[in-house]
């Protein structure tokens, strides 16, 4: 195989798991909101931890992004 | 770098083709205005140091200005909230152990939020999208956590790798694992912020390509999307430095009130 379309199969690949960044952010905001309609009272007060929560997932999977960018700009 | 000069000739072969080509990594380019060198180090005044002179100018600005009233304006009332917003949450994590370290959270805070907001402002230079940027921060963040739990704790401090209330087989496997988490804190402090930045930077500079490429008539839809895109990127940018300076205090917790 040519290297560079392995480059290029290999950052595809690496950006795959970006899916699970989506599926940890999902789970987050669906257990913030399930959790603030059984206490709307409690919900304010968690607000800051639903923001930490949602940037911390995110951000592992930028990790991922971040491999795939170095493979496709630095090799 | 070969790849970036190749990047730069192939985009300038389409163009000549007729073509158009946008290179959604051009904007990270650092040039250097006042070239300077010392010895065998560069120490050129860059468009990055340009910006970063401009932050700490505008932060200055923010919280010199506006006056010091007992009926405060609403400039001095958007001072109080910044400050009562950052030392609200280190008297949550931190409780009031940790007072002496309010200045260093809320000037990482204002420069990191001033960072990202400055940059969102097109043709402007985003400093935090350089990871050397974010590392610097995070190493200053980590040595300092480092020494000021050796200080209060002294030898003691490496109590925090040996988890308590775990088996003595199972501290082979366990403080390894607690030594690298450890180490690995200015790794993942940095890169969280850099890849951020320089993530959502690309993907708008990738979507503007889609509207010149898409024309007139096609060109609405990723339009829309970039809007959509550009109000997430502000949420991105408070939420980051939000949370580098949360997770700042929550080190220097483990450093000041050790849990384990």
């Amino acid at each position: 195989m040519d290297a560079e379309a392995a480059k290029l199969i290999g950052a595809g690949l690496a950006a795959i798991a970006l899916g699970g960044a989506g599926i940890g952010i999902g789970h987050i905001f669906g257990n913030y909101l399930s959790g603030a309609l059984r206490n709307p009272a409690a919900a304010q007060s968690q607000f800051p931890n639903l923001l930490l929560g949602f940037a911390l997932a995110e951000a592992t999977g930028l990790f991922a992004l971040v491999v795939s960018l170095i493979i496709l700009f630095v090799f | 770098m070969a790849s970036e000069a190749a990047a730069h000739k192939a985009a300038e072969a389409a163009e000549a083709a007729g073509g158009f080509s946008i290179d959604p990594m051009h904007q990270f380019v650092i040039h250097r205005i006042i070239p300077v060198k010392i010895g065998g180090l560069d120490l050129s005044f860059t468009n990055s140091s340009l910006w970063m002179v401009i932050i700490v100018a505008l932060a200055a600005l923010f919280l010199l200005a506006g006056g010091r009233r007992v009926v405060p304006t609403r400039w001095q009332s958007l001072k109080e909230m910044t400050y009562e917003f950052i030392a609200g949450t280190m008297r949550d994590i931190l409780g009031d152990s940790g007072r002496a370290f309010f200045p260093f959270v809320f000037t990482l805070f204002i420069f990191i939020l001033l960072a990202n907001m400055l940059g969102m402002v097109p043709y402007s230079f985003t400093v935090t999208s350089h990871i050397i940027v974010t590392f610097a921060l995070a190493l200053v963040v980590f040595v300092l956590a480092t020494i000021v739990g050796f200080i209060k704790h002294g030898a003691g401090y490496l109590k925090l790798f040996v988890p308590s209330g775990v088996p003595a087989y199972m501290l082979v496997l366990l403080v390894p694992i607690e030594i690298i988490s450890y180490f690995t804190r200015p790794m993942s402090l940095s890169v969280r912020l850099f890849a951020n930045m320089m993530a959502g930077h690309t993907m708008l500079k990738v979507f503007g390509a889609f509207v010149v490429g898409l024309g007139i008539i096609g060109g609405w839809a990723p339009l829309a999307m970039m809007v959509a895109l550009s109000g997430l990127e502000v949420l991105v940018a408070f939420l980051q430095a939000y949370v580098f300076a949360v997770l700042t205090v929550i080190y220097l917790n483990d450093a000041i009130n050790m849990h384990h």
